[in-house]
């Protein structure tokens, strides 16, 4: 991630101020991080079945983890963690301990599909048999680990063979037809026409889904189901475009929503690149539960990490709810958060792919200035993070020539800021999704100002006390306030007040909360067990 | 402007009827395509059309612009679209009215329905924050507003409208897929036939970028809200409806302008989706 903005501190910003910016997210995040230590989930549990070979679903197409975490609770409750119960009850069914080298994902499944027709009992064993049933989930569990770092491998050779694109930012397109084989061509396209990074928008609401679908699927809603399957057909085809055009061009996916550690299980299994992956998005605009939302998010954040993916936060998704200017501080706030949700998790800066966007209104004032200020505000204060930077959606009109405009300037303000990782916009954003024409359209702008503008961030250096350097530190200022404030209240009673976006989320409402418990003295989860030894 | 009930497209002179176009057609770049779009042009009524841009998009296709005189003529008075049918009132006199008149708030529960997760439109409506500096229905002092959010159920919107004696009912419905907000429309209007008496059902309003204004009868609802709509516009036609004794029955189709272009809804298609789906 070289670049030359980082260390001459363009915006000559107050060390002292950004060093209490981050001591303030570390005391708002450090309680969460004790509730999320102390809670797991079904889809914590379901990930850990998932990293110890379960696969497949029943005829129903509810996956096997899914029936296998819904008879342990039945029988036993979550609060134990489901790895002891079900390795324990898989020694008693077959009799002896499972040898080694064979199919333990096999029998773990076939006992999922014994327990769904109720003709296993799940029990909590204590002393040796809870012994021996740990170390047997734990061998399946880092057998699991083990496929998830050789896919890191295997990238790390792929990028070595094929290279990183030449140019930063690297390009980010979506696509999204509903159909994984219409996706594959349209990818394949768009990585051709300059498309770095290739994201399959998902299905609309598949956040809300308490399971992960199965199988390749060719029917969605404004985008394409998020499956195991679909992730390997994708990521099979861009191996080849990686071949073809001689650089490795990575796949993104979504992990936030009610399956956030599963999905990033299976994306670390299908060696995904990157995933979208935000610590309060789930809470605040899917309105799932607040403490779900954070014990999931931990766990996929280590897998995530274990896995070597970037993750991309959403902070933009703050700017389209509220105002751009007047709110500026609440996507430094959330990115602080990001980034000490994800160092606690394990993730490096080099994995940080903090969000923001182009979002002030076209008509005010200086907003190009001010879009420089906030841009290059969280360039400096996240210096060896890969940012991503999305354009504008709430101010496109359906003019679709002024809107060719505005995505000009986002990317203008993208590479003299020096951004990682670039969201193309589309000028018939609010119109249509996104046509053949209007993509290629789009990557033209870019290719534009990439290409006459890609070495402007080296000649711009705001004047010292101006309007820019200014800007940035009342943003930084008021951050730092609002994390006052939160620190003083509590991070999640500030999220049931309203502090972030308009929207009330209390710790004891919202989706998925029956699917949480607090550990009970025996929990016991061999892959955070794994995770955090690091082996 | 026009002088009279006929107009035609406007270039740079009056009555000279130039049009731009562009599309794709599924060809490689060459003569032929070149004169492929030229056919099409003329198809589309474009005489003369010329071909000002051509552009091949990977490997099969080709991208035109087109400029060209078109010979069609627009009757406005034979223009039919949904003219409001109800005055204009400042948050103020909403307030006012609701007061006097209701002697209570007035209830209005909105919601995004089946798999539509976009709640840019009805956050839009409800939200105080509002939207283009136009304070959402929450700020309405005497309206008790309940967003319900993304996905929910008909049966749980009809079980929170009841709950919540609702006066007003909102819904909006922005992915358009497999025409999902027409089907979802037509479940919810249905079920709340259903389940409540006529006089007792709620107002059943719906509002999207993608829906015709007029087929409110068809659906079902009462009124239909397309692109562009404010808070502002919803209150008063709520206070129009339910308070100030206006017209009842489905909005009827008026002759006359275009209704305002609105520039503010989103579409399902957006660009960015956040870390959602």
């Amino acid at each position: 991630m070289a670049r030359d903005s980082g260390s001459g501190g363009k915006l000559a910003l107050d060390p002292v101020l950004v060093g209490r910016a981050r001591e303030l997210a570390r005391r708002a995040g450090q309680p969460v991080v004790e509730l999320a230590r102390g809670h797991t989930t079904v889809s914590v549990e379901r990930a850990v079945l998932r990293l110890a070979g379960v696969t497949g679903a029943d005829p129903d197409g509810i996956p096997w983890v899914n029936r296998l975490v819904d008879a342990v609770v039945a029988d036993v409750g979550l609060a134990h963690g489901v790895a002891v119960p079900v390795f324990d009850a898989l020694r008693r069914e077959l009799g002896v301990p499972i040898p080694a080298g064979s199919d333990v994902g096999a029998a773990v499944t076939l006992l999922a599909q014994k327990a769904a027709a109720g003709s296993v009992r799940f029990e909590v064993p204590a002393g040796r048999a809870a012994r021996s049933a740990g170390a047997a989930a734990r061998r399946a569990v880092g057998v699991g680990l083990r496929r998830i770092d050789r896919r890191r491998s295997e990238r790390d050779r792929m990028v070595r063979r094929h290279g990183d694109p030449g140019q930063r930012p690297w390009i980010y397109l979506i696509v999204a037809t509903g159909d994984i084989y219409e996706d594959i061509p349209q990818a394949q396209a768009a990585a051709r026409a300059g498309a770095d990074v290739i994201a399959v928008i998902r299905s609309t609401g598949q956040s809300l889904l308490d399971y992960v679908p199965e199988g390749a699927t060719r029917e969605g809603f404004a985008g394409t189901y998020a499956t195991q399957q679909n992730f390997r057909l994708m990521r099979a085809a861009l191996d080849d475009s990686s071949r073809e055009l001689g650089r490795y061009v990575r796949l993104t996916n979504y992990a936030s929503g009610l399956c956030m550690p599963e999905m990033a299980v299976l994306a670390g299994l299908e060696r995904l690149d990157m995933m979208l992956n935000d610590s309060m998005y789930g809470i605040l605009f899917r309105d799932i539960n607040p403490v779900r939302t954070f014990v999931d998010q931990r766990f996929s954040r280590q897998v995530h990490a274990r896995a070597g993916i970037v993750i991309n936060t959403g902070e933009d998704n703050y700017l389209t709810t509220a105002d751009a200017v007047d709110e500026a501080h609440t996507v430094t706030v959330s990115q602080l958060l990001n980034e000490y949700f994800a160092h606690e998790a394990g993730l490096p800066d080099a994995q940080l792919g903090l969000g923001h966007a182009f979002e002030i209104d076209p008509d005010l004032p200086e907003s190009f200035r001010l879009e420089l200020a906030h841009a290059l505000l969280a360039r400096e204060l996240f210096p060896d993070a890969p940012l991503k930077w999305m354009p504008p959606t709430r101010h496109m009109t359906g003019d679709v020539f002024r809107g060719n405009l505005l995505d000009g300037f986002f990317n203008l303000v993208g590479t003299m800021t020096g951004q990682g990782i670039l969201l193309v916009g589309m000028m018939t954003e609010a119109v249509v999704t996104p046509w053949l024409s209007d993509r290629d359209l789009a990557l033209q702008n870019v290719r534009y100002v990439l290409g006459a503008a890609g070495g402007l961030h080296e000649d711009f250096v705001p004047a010292p006390g101006g309007f820019i350097q200014r800007r940035a530190a009342t943003v930084l200022g008021e951050a730092v306030a609002l994390l006052e404030r939160i620190v003083d209240g509590g991070l999640l009673p500030a999220i049931a007040d309203g502090t972030f976006g308009i929207t009330k989320r209390p710790a004891d409402r919202g989706r998925g909360l029956d699917g949480v418990a607090a550990h009970a003295d025996d929990y016991y989860n061999p892959a955070t067990e794994l995770l955090e030894a690091g082996s | 402007m026009s002088g009279g009930p006929i107009v035609r497209p406007y270039g740079d002179a009056t009555g000279d009827g130039m049009v731009q176009v562009s599309f794709t057609l599924p060809v490689p770049h060459d003569k032929r395509a070149e004169g492929a779009a030229l056919q099409l042009a003329a198809k589309m009524g474009l005489d003369p059309a010329m071909l000002v841009h051509s552009r091949q998009m990977g490997d099969g296709f080709t991208f035109f612009v087109v400029y060209g005189r078109v010979s069609h003529l627009v009757d406005l008075s034979a223009v039919r679209v949904v003219e409001r049918d109800y005055p204009l009132l400042s948050a103020k006199e909403v307030n006012g009215l609701i007061r006097r008149r209701l002697r209570r708030k007035l209830s209005v529960v909105g919601a995004c329905i089946g798999t539509d997760a976009h709640t840019v439109g009805i956050d839009a409506i409800l939200n105080v924050k509002g939207i283009a500096g136009e304070k959402g229905l929450e700020y309405y002092r005497e309206l008790r507003v309940t967003n319900l959010g993304a996905q929910v159920s008909v049966p749980d919107l009809v079980a929170a409208a009841r709950a919540e004696r609702a006066d007003a009912v909102l819904v909006s419905q922005v992915v358009t897929q497999r025409d999902a907000h027409l089907h979802n429309t037509r479940e919810m209007s249905a079920a709340f036939r259903e389940a409540m008496p006529v006089g007792r059902r709620p107002l059943l309003v719906v509002g999207g970028p993608r829906f015709d204004e007029l087929m409110a009868g068809e659906l079902g609802v009462d009124r239909i809200f397309g692109r562009g709509t404010t808070p502002g516009e919803v209150a008063s036609y709520l206070v129009h409806r339910l308070v100030a004794g206006g017209a009842a029955g489905p909005a009827r189709a008026a002759a006359g302008a275009t209704a305002a272009p609105g520039d503010r809804d989103r579409s399902a298609g957006r660009g960015t989706e956040g870390v959602g789906g």
